[in-house]
């Protein structure tokens, strides 16, 4: 097994991340973007873990797994902030939120329960 | 250049072949279809590498949940059906610091480790991986179950702006 392939693999999926989470407006978009580079770096961990002889047996492993769950619950609140934002503004295009200005007007109101 | 080397090429050719597209089509829920591709050719390495419960994981946690998640997402914001036109910014700083990322990256890897081979480990079962989980990422683990309980309220909070707001 060549350990190159794998690693040259991660490297080109994380590119492809960063390129995603520059260039997209859809927030949607944007979180599969982060999702692509978690992924490279748990394709990293997992590489360096059949590679690399450590102390610990499998600690890369053991890491994917925790940034898999990390993934989960990133992605979990992610899409609320996103559904938040969308029931705002009615657009999730992240281009067009100020952050200099919180928009006062649609926090002050008083919302019916649901 | 082993069969575990080509099944590592062909792998690794889907995962990033799918991946770029999920960064370039231009129809929202094409994007999370390949994205399940890209995973799953991913899990698929996993395999191969011999982290068996990390490629089971991969398609439990990532194909089952998470695209699930994301799809619900692009349904709840009323995505369009079909070509999106208004979904890029202009791409020229993307392309360059994207690009710049993955090959000097993979300049980097291919520097380091050139054409050696190693020999694959004791595959990784959930056998082996629970004993050293439970053995020595003990803490962690449990840390990681308070965030797991911290993001739940979390979500659940920021979407509900009635709980929070009254005075």
């Amino acid at each position: 097994m060549r350990p190159v392939i794998p690693y040259v693999v991660a490297a080109l999926l994380f590119g492809a991340g960063v390129y995603g989470v520059l260039r997209r407006r859809n927030a949607v978009l944007v979180l599969m973007a982060v999702e692509l580079m978690l992924n490279a770096v748990n394709l990293i961990l997992v590489t360096a873990d059949t590679t690399v002889r450590a102390t610990l047996p499998h600690g890369g492993q053991v890491f994917a797994l925790f940034v898999i769950v990390l993934a989960a619950a990133e992605v979990g609140v992610g899409l609320a902030i996103v559904l938040q934002l969308y029931r705002l503004r009615s657009s999730v295009a992240i281009d067009t939120v100020r952050l200099d200005a919180a928009p006062a007007s649609e926090l002050d109101e008083p919302r019916v329960p649901r | 250049m082993t069969g575990a080397d080509v099944l590592l090429l062909a792998f690794g050719a889907v995962a990033v072949g799918s991946g770029v597209l999920v960064v370039t089509t231009d129809q929202l829920v094409r994007a999370g279809l390949y994205l399940v591709v890209c995973l799953g050719a991913v899990a698929g390495l996993y395999l191969v590498l011999t982290a068996e419960l990390v490629a089971w994981v991969q398609v439990l946690i990532y194909v089952g949940a998470v695209v699930v998640l994301l799809l619900f997402a692009v349904m709840l914001t009323r995505a369009p059906i079909g070509r999106s036109p208004d979904l890029n910014r202009p791409g020229g700083p993307a392309a360059l610091i994207g690009g710049g990322a993955g090959l000097g990256l993979s300049a980097l890897f291919v520097d380091a480790f050139r054409l050696t081979e190693v020999d694959l480990p004791a595959p990784g079962n959930a056998e082996a991986i629970g004993t050293e989980l439970f053995r020595s990422w003990v803490l962690p683990f449990e840390v990681l179950s308070v965030l797991l309980l911290a993001a739940l309220v979390g979500a659940i909070i920021v979407s509900r702006p009635d709980i929070g707001s009254r005075p």
